[in-house]
C-alpha cells in the first residue's frame, strides 16, 4: 500500500493510462499547465491547453472518440458541463444509438464540485443525478483514494463515455493505495464499506463519511448500520443495496444533491419496488434542499446531511426496536 | 485639497487607490482564513474609465473579477467585504460570496460568473431598454476577460446585439490571462479586436492601464451608442497582476513579463502624471491614500462585526412567492 492524496491518485491514474496506451489524451483549461510532469513524459499533443471553451472541448472529445483516440477532458468545476452538455448528452450519449451501433465514444469527463469551499452555486452544485438521467452515459463519482485511482483508470478502459466526479472536500484527503501494476476498480460495484444487520445507510462521495460517522454513533447505542458506498451511480449496483436491504429491512438514503428526481429517490424506488416485502419501516431520503448552493459558510453547512441527522432518522426507524431491545438487556 | 476642489481626474485616482486597497484587504482576509477571491489587481483604469462615463440610468454586467466595476459604481466597501465574508449585510446576504455580486440599486445586475454568463444575458438585458424598460435612454455595459471572448457565446451576443441594434457597450479588459492558461495559447494576437470587427460593430482598442484614454474612449463609445442606439466594442490592453485566484503564487506567470506589466501599475501612471502637471502634489497623494485607508479600515470593521445569516433562511429567494407582489 502507499500513502497518497485524492489528487495524486487521480494524477497517478492519469499518467498509468497514458503510459499504458498512446490513443489517451488529456485535454482542458490549464491541464497542460497544472500536469507539467505529463507534458514532460507524453509531449504537447496529448496534454492540450485549451481555449476557455466548453461546448468545443467536450464536442472534439466526442469527434475524437469517435474516430479512434481516447480523449479524458478535464472541465474543472461541474456547472461548466452545462455548457458542455449538448455534446455530452446529445452526440456522445445518443449518436451510438442512433447511428444503429455504429460508434463508440470511449471519453472521461472529469469534474469537481461539492460544498466546503464558500464559492457558491456557480462552482459548487452537485448535479451528477442530471447525467444519470442521461441514456448511453455512465457516472461514477467515488470516496476512497484508492477509488478515485482503480475507477478512473476503469473509466478511461471503459468503451462509453463516462461522467467522472471529484467532491472538492476529498481532493486533499489521504488514504492507502494497492501497490499492484494495475489498480483498477470496476464500474458498477458498490462496496460495503461497514457491515450490520440493523439498517442499510447507502451514498456516494463525501457523504459516505457522515454515513460512517453515524454508524459510529450508533454503534454506541446498539445499533449495527450496514455502509454502502455506490462509488458508481450508473450502472447501478442494484445487487449490492437489494441484498443489504433483505438483510436489514431499513433504507437511509444519504446525498449531498437535491433530493427531487436524485439518487436518494431512485434508491427508494429501488427499495419499494424490489424489495417491499423486506422493508420494515418506511424509506428515509436525507439530502441538500432545493436551492442553489450559497457562498456563506453557515448556509453552505446548513444545507449538508449531517451524521446526527442520520443517527436521529435511524432511531426514528428503529424506535420501538431500540426500546424492546434496551428491554431485553435490562431483563 | 478639499473633495470640493477635486478634479474628475483626481476623482478617477481616488477611486482606483480605493479599488486597491480594498482588494488589498480582502487578500488579508484569504490569508486569515477567509474565502478566496479573483482580484483586479492592474487593472482598475479599466473600471474607473469605463464605469464613470456612465449614468445612473445605465445598466452594467460584470463577472468574477467584478470589484473595480462595483466600487467604481459606488457600492460601500463595507457591504462588499461583509458579502465576501458570507455576512447579512453584503449586498446578496451572503449567498453570493465574492464571485457574484449583483447590486441592482446601482444598476449592477446580473453578475455571472461562469465566464460568458454576462454575455448571453447583456442583450436581453440592452433589449428591455431599447423596449422601454428603465429610464429613456439607459444603456447596458458588458464586462468580461479575454478568455469569454473564446467562448462560442461571445459571438452570438455579438451577433445578435448587431442584428437587433441593441444599445450595448461590450467592454473586453483584454489582461492576457484566462486562469492558467496564458491567451497566446488560445487566439491569434489581435483576435478580439478582429473578430468583434468582424461581426459589423464599431472597434476602439485601448491601453487599458491609462485611465484617461479608458475614460476618454468610454464617453464616446457611450455618447455614440445613445445617439444611433447600436452596439460598440471596446477592447481595453490590460494585464492581471495578481494571481487568478486568491491564493495563486503565479509561478506559471512569466516573471519577464509580469515585471513589465508592474511596472506600467495603472495607479503609478495616472499618480505620476497628476503630479507632473502639478494637479496634486507629494502631500496631496498622500492625503487621498490616508482617506481610503481609513474608509476600508471601516469598512473591514463593519463586514467583521455583520451577523452570519440566519440558517432557516437557507431556502429564502429559491423561487418568487407567487402574489406577494401587489
Ligand atoms: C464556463 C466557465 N469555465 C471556466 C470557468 C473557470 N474560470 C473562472 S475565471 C476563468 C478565466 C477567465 O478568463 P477571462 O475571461 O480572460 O477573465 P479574467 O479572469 O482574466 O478576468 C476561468 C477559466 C468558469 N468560471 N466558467
Ligand atoms: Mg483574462
Amino acid at each position: 500500500m502507499s500513502r497518497m492524496t485524492t489528487e495524486q491518485a487521480i494524477h497517478q491514474a492519469l499518467a498509468e493510462e497514458m503510459q499504458r496506451d498512446e490513443r489517451v489524451l488529456l485535454v482542458g483549461e490549464g491541464v497542460a499547465t497544472k500536469r507539467g510532469d505529463l507534458v514532460r513524459n507524453f509531449g504537447t499533443a496529448r496534454v492540450r491547453n485549451t481555449p476557455l471553451a466548453e461546448a468545443i472541448i467536450a464536442g472534439t472529445a466526442v469527434g475524437a472518440a469517435a474516430s479512434g483516440l481516447r480523449p479524458v477532458i478535464d472541465l474543472l468545476f461541474a456547472p461548466f458541463l452545462t455548457y458542455a452538455m449538448d455534446a455530452l448528452v446529445n452526440s456522445a450519449g445518443k449518436l451510438r444509438y442512433l447511428s444503429g451501433g455504429q460508434f463508440e465514444f470511449p471519453l472521461v469527463a472529469m469534474s469537481m464540485t461539492g460544498s466546503g469551499w464558500c464559492v457558491g452555486a456557480q462552482h459548487n452544485h452537485n448535479l451528477e443525478a442530471m447525467f444519470a438521467h442521461a441514456p448511453g452515459l455512465k457516472v461514477v463519482m467515488p470516496s476512497t483514494v484508492a477509488d478515485f485511482k482503480g475507477l478512473l483508470k476503469a473509466a478511461i478502459r471503459d468503451d462509453n463515455p463516462v461522467l467522472f466526479f471529484t467532491d472538492l472536500a476529498l481532493l486533499h484527503q489521504e488514504g492507502e493505495v494497492p501497490d499492484v501494476a494495475d489498480h483498477l476498480v470496476p464500474l458498477g460495484q458498490a462496496a460495503v464499506r461497514r457491515v450490520g444487520a440493523d439498517v442499510t445507510l447507502v451514498s456516494y462521495a463525501k457523504t459516505v463519511g457522515v454515513c460512517l460517522q453515524a454508524a459510529e454513533q450508533l454503534q454506541a447505542q446498539g445499533i449495527a448500520a450496514e455502509v454502502i458506498d455506490l462509488r458508481t451511480l450508473k450502472p447501478l449496483d442494484e445487487a449490492t443495496v437489494l441484498r443489504s436491504l433483505r438483510k436489514t429491512g431499513r433504507l437511509v438514503a444519504v446525498t449531498e444533491a437535491s433530493g427531487l428526481c436524485g439518487m436518494a429517490a431512485e434508491l427508494a424506488a429501488l427499495a419499494v419496488t424490489r424489495a417491499f416485502d423486506a422493508l420494515r419501516a418506511p424509506v428515509v431520503r436525507l439530502t441538500g434542499p432545493d436551492a442553489p448552493g450559497a457562498s456563506s459558510w453557515v448556509l453552505e453547512q446548513a444545507a449538508l446531511p449531517t451524521a446526527e441527522a442520520v443517527v436521529e432518522a435511524v432511531q426514528g426507524m428503529l424506535g420501538d426496536a431500540v426500546v424492546v431491545r434496551e428491554a431485553l438487556a435490562t431483563t | 485639497m478639499s473633495a470640493v476642489g477635486m478634479t474628475d481626474a483626481l476623482r478617477r485616482l481616488e477611486v482606483m487607490l480605493l479599488i486597491r486597497a480594498y482588494e488589498e484587504k480582502l487578500v488579508e482576509f484569504q490569508r486569515g482564513g477567509a474565502p478566496g477571491t479573483c482580484t483586479s489587481v492592474g487593472q482598475e483604469a479599466c473600471a474607473v474609465g469605463v464605469v464613470g462615463a456612465l449614468e445612473s440610468r445605465d445598466r452594467i454586467l460584470t463577472n468574477h473579477r467584478s470589484a473595480g466595476h462595483l466600487i467604481a459604481r459606488g457600492a460601500d466597501p463595507g457591504r462588499l467585504m461583509a458579502e465576501v465574508l458570507g455576512r447579512v449585510d453584503g449586498y446578496c446576504g451572503g449567498r453570493s460570496g465574492s464571485l457574484h455580486i449583483s447590486a441592482k440599486e446601482l444598476g449592477v445586475v446580473l453578475t455571472s460568473t461562469i465566464v460568458g454568463g454576462e454575455l448571453s444575458m447583456a442583450p436581453g438585458v440592452a433589449l428591455a431598454q431599447k423596449m422601454g424598460q428603465g429610464e429613456p435612454g439607459g444603456i447596458t455595459a458588458v464586462f468580461f476577460g479575454d478568455g469569454a471572448a473564446c467562448e462560442g457565446i461571445f459571438h452570438e451576443a455579438l451577433n445578435l446585439a448587431v442584428q437587433w441594434q441593441l444599445p450595448l457597450l461590450f467592454v473586453c479588459e483584454n489582461n492576457d490571462w484566462q486562469a492558467f492558461v496564458h491567451r497566446r495559447e488560445t487566439m491569434p494576437d489581435n483576435a478580439i479586436a478582429d473578430w468583434a470587427a468582424g461581426h459589423g460593430l464599431p472597434v476602439v482598442t485601448v491601453d487599458g492601464n491609462d485611465v484617461e484614454a479608458v475614460h476618454a474612449a468610454a464617453r464616446e463609445a457611450v455618447a455614440a451608442i445613445r445617439a444611433d442606439g447600436r452596439p460598440h466594442f471596446l477592447e481595453l490592453v490590460t494585464y492581471r497582476l495578481r494571481g487568478h485566484f486568491e491564493p495563486d503564487d503565479q509561478a506559471y506567470v512569466d516573471a519577464d513579463e509580469l515585471a513589465r506589466w508592474q511596472a506600467r501599475d495603472p495607479l503609478q501612471g495616472i499618480a505620476d502624471r497628476l503630479l507632473a502637471q502639478g494637479t496634486l502634489d507629494a502631500a496631496g497623494l498622500a492625503q487621498l491614500r490616508d482617506r481610503v485607508a481609513a474608509r476600508i479600515e471601516a469598512a473591514a470593521h463593519f463586514a467583521q462585526a455583520s451577523a452570519w445569516p440566519d440558517p432557516r433562511t437557507l431556502t429564502h429567494h429559491v423561487y418568487v412567492e407567487q402574489g406577494a407582489r401587489p
